[in-house]
């Protein structure tokens, strides 16, 4: 079984995938922006696109591939499992809070934002806070991974699990943090200012450049992923992900490449969180759950860990499975039946189904990383070796 | 100053248990040493405090005039000791060129920044160190799997890979863990041969554990033998051969004697 990964032409690769990107991207926003509100569109097509994908959706969508990508290189990559990664989410999400919005109504600071001077409140620009909310996040990541980092894999997992809880609980109890109100607790933050693209300010319902916004943020995580693995840093992850004390005696440093996996993940976590607090038009407490974290996981596991093409997949089967694609099925099958089943409350019994199957049939995802491949199969590829061996002599 | 790598007085304790015991080991430069002695001698424990692994519990290691014993072991890899193991540890789905150039990672600059820009800089390095690679991989004897997962090589070229791996580190201190360690004859003597190699071409010393007599006495300078801890005998692979304390560590006392 001799695999080999030929010396590709990395400049040609990447023409590759972005040209292909771009197509599906340019696609998606015809449809959306100019398809979907033509008075000429049949009714059926419309109706079936609000029904099985509506605009608000796949922009959903898109923020949880965009954090499934950065939960990607902290678990797919560098092999460390985080059970806490809705806590960069939440962060990146109250940075938006924080700097778009009047929340802050006894301060008036505008840079370039896309509200009149005079409003009260931090007004920073959006693609700024983008930046802001992302560095802001590596820096928690940095703080959390330092003093954790040096645990074994079970037990790091156990206080990543713990930072995830305690990070929206702070913003969930947040209106009186030490004297001070940071999240409007339980209320949120309601509002954020909207995006300036230059022409025009996009607020919460313009869903066609919305979505061509988070189109070019995903694929900005997917250039960052693709180029990191592929340099020095990437093959340290992998390394570390193989072996690590062999990568030790390599002259790899643990902590500072490890580190490193957790800021460039929650640098992501920044981004879909900033991203998210302009989708929903606000940032609210309640969303950052725990569950939130393993659907992350789950995504990136279903898609294929390491692999980014399959933890898009992955990202976006699951997230439209849970946001629409459940309850349009029931909607469509109680039509049909004349039934009165709640479909939508059985997303996790399916979820839960679906690992279950995935663990015993297909356990290294729906795009595997080649790689992952070769490990999960290890016994059934070394009987095939075994037996053509055998076949040969 | 002659020799490259000085352990001093080295002690290492686990528990009630003194795993080595106040030995002084020391590696002149361009030459090839070896440490043999019976199964839990400390042998392996002796290296892994060379490479930082471990910290001795008394004693301490100069390495090129500079004292190293509290230094993290990806900082002593990176000034120069290398080291390969006594069961296998490459990265098993990396490609032979990717396990070097993982131990090139300390000597390589760009960060993360630079690799997504891909810059015009970090491109040249990358270049360069797939270059160096090559050399290594084709240097070593395994050359034509440089695109080949380490894993899928054969056993022989297994062990020439991780030595290639730990050449790679630009060394001068190789430490060789049973290097020959179920490999036949024939095997072995290529190993032999390229050992000898490297001294000849490189600014390098081995020191080598081996429990293949044939390959210690024909390949070594200079012969030490631990048993339980303890430094018993050191010298030339024929005084070795000789002496009667290093006999009755391996076969036990004559029958009769006290």
């Amino acid at each position: 079984m001799a695999k080999t990964i030929a010396p590709n032409n990395v400049a040609k690769s990447n023409r590759k995938w972005i040209t292909g990107y771009s197509i599906i991207g340019l696609l998606l926003f015809i449809t959306y922006q100019f398809l979907l509100p033509w008075e000429g569109l049949p009714l059926g097509i419309y109706d079936a696109i609000y029904r099985w994908m509506p605009p608000s959706a796949i922009n959903e969508s898109l923020v949880y591939i965009i954090m499934a990508l950065g939960l990607n290189i902290v678990v797919g990559y560098a092999g460390l499992l985080d059970l806490g990664y809705v806590a960069f989410w939440a962060i990146g999400g109250y940075c938006a809070g924080w700097f778009m919005s009047e929340f802050f109504y006894f301060l008036n600071i505008n840079f370039l934002g896309s509200v009149p001077a005079e409003a009260p409140g931090i007004h920073i620009n959006f693609w700024m806070v983008l930046l802001i909310g992302g560095f802001v996040c590596a820096v928690f990541g940095i703080l959390i991974g330092a003093p954790t980092l040096r645990l074994k894999s079970d037990y790091l997992a156990l206080v990543t699990l713990g930072f995830g809880e305690i990070i929206p609980q702070v913003f969930f109890n947040g209106e009186n943090f030490f004297g001070y109100n940071i999240s409007n607790g339980t209320k949120g933050i309601v509002g954020v200012d909207s995006i300036p693209v230059g022409v025009k300010n996009l607020g919460p319902f313009d869903f066609g450049w919305k979505l061509l916004i988070f189109l070019l943020l995903t694929a900005v995580m997917v250039f960052i992923s693709l180029r990191l693995r592929r340099g020095r840093l990437g093959r340290a992850w992998l390394a570390i992900r193989e072996d690590e004390l062999a990568a030790s005696m390599m002259g790899v440093p643990l902590m500072r490449t490890k580190l490193s996996a957790y800021a460039v993940g929650a640098f992501a976590g920044g981004l879909g969180g900033v991203a998210f607090a302009t989708h929903v038009n606000g940032v609210y407490a309640e969303r950052f759950n725990f569950t939130i974290s393993i659907f992350l996981l789950a995504m990136v596991v279903l898609g294929g860990m390491g692999n980014v093409w399959g933890v898009i997949l992955g990202a976006f089967i699951l997230s439209w499975v849970n946001g629409n694609g459940l309850t349009a099925f029931g909607q469509l099958y109680n039509e049909q039946f004349g039934t009165e089943i709640d479909f939508a409350s059985f997303t996790f019994l399916l979820f839960g189904l679906v690992l279950i199957f995935m663990m015993l049939f297909k356990r290294e995802g729906l795009l595997p990383e080649s790689r992952l491949k070769l490990m999960l199969h290890e016994d059934e590829l070394d009987q095939i070796d075994a037996s053509s061996k055998s076949g040969d002599k | 100053m002659s020799n490259i790598l000085e352990a001093n007085d080295i002690s290492v304790q686990f528990g009630g248990l003194l795993a080595v015991n106040n030995v002084n080991f020391n590696i002149p430069k361009k030459s090839i040493v070896s440490l043999i002695g019976p199964n839990g001698a400390g042998k392996t424990t002796f290296f892994n405090v060379l490479t930082g692994l471990y910290k001795p519990s008394a004693g301490n290691i100069v390495y090129d005039g500079r004292d190293i014993t509290d230094l993290a072991p990806h900082k002593i890899a990176e000034i120069g000791i290398a080291r390969t193991f006594q069961n296998i540890r490459l990265f098993g789905l990396m490609t032979a060129q990717e396990n070097l150039l993982v131990a090139m990672h300390s000597h390589l600059k760009s960060g993360i920044t630079a690799t997504i820009l891909r810059t015009s800089k970090q491109r040249k390095e990358e270049r360069e160190a797939e270059e160096r690679a090559q050399e290594i991989l084709d240097f070593a004897g395994v050359g034509k799997w440089t695109y080949e997962f380490a894993r899928n090589l054969s056993y022989g070229d297994q062990r020439r890979l991780e030595v290639a791996r730990a050449l790679a580190l630009n060394p001068k201190v190789l430490l060789l863990d049973e290097p020959t360690a179920g490999m036949n004859p024939q095997e072995s003597q290529i190993f032999i041969d390229f050992v000898r190699k490297l001294i000849a071409e490189r600014d390098v010393s081995v020191m080598l554990i081996e429990h293949d007599m044939k390959v210690v006495m024909s390949v070594s300078q200079r012969v030490t033998v631990l048993d339980q801890g303890e430094k018993i005998a050191e010298g030339s692979p024929d005084e070795i051969k000789s002496n009667p304390r290093v006999i009755e560590a391996y076969l036990g006392k004559p029958k009769g004697s006290k």
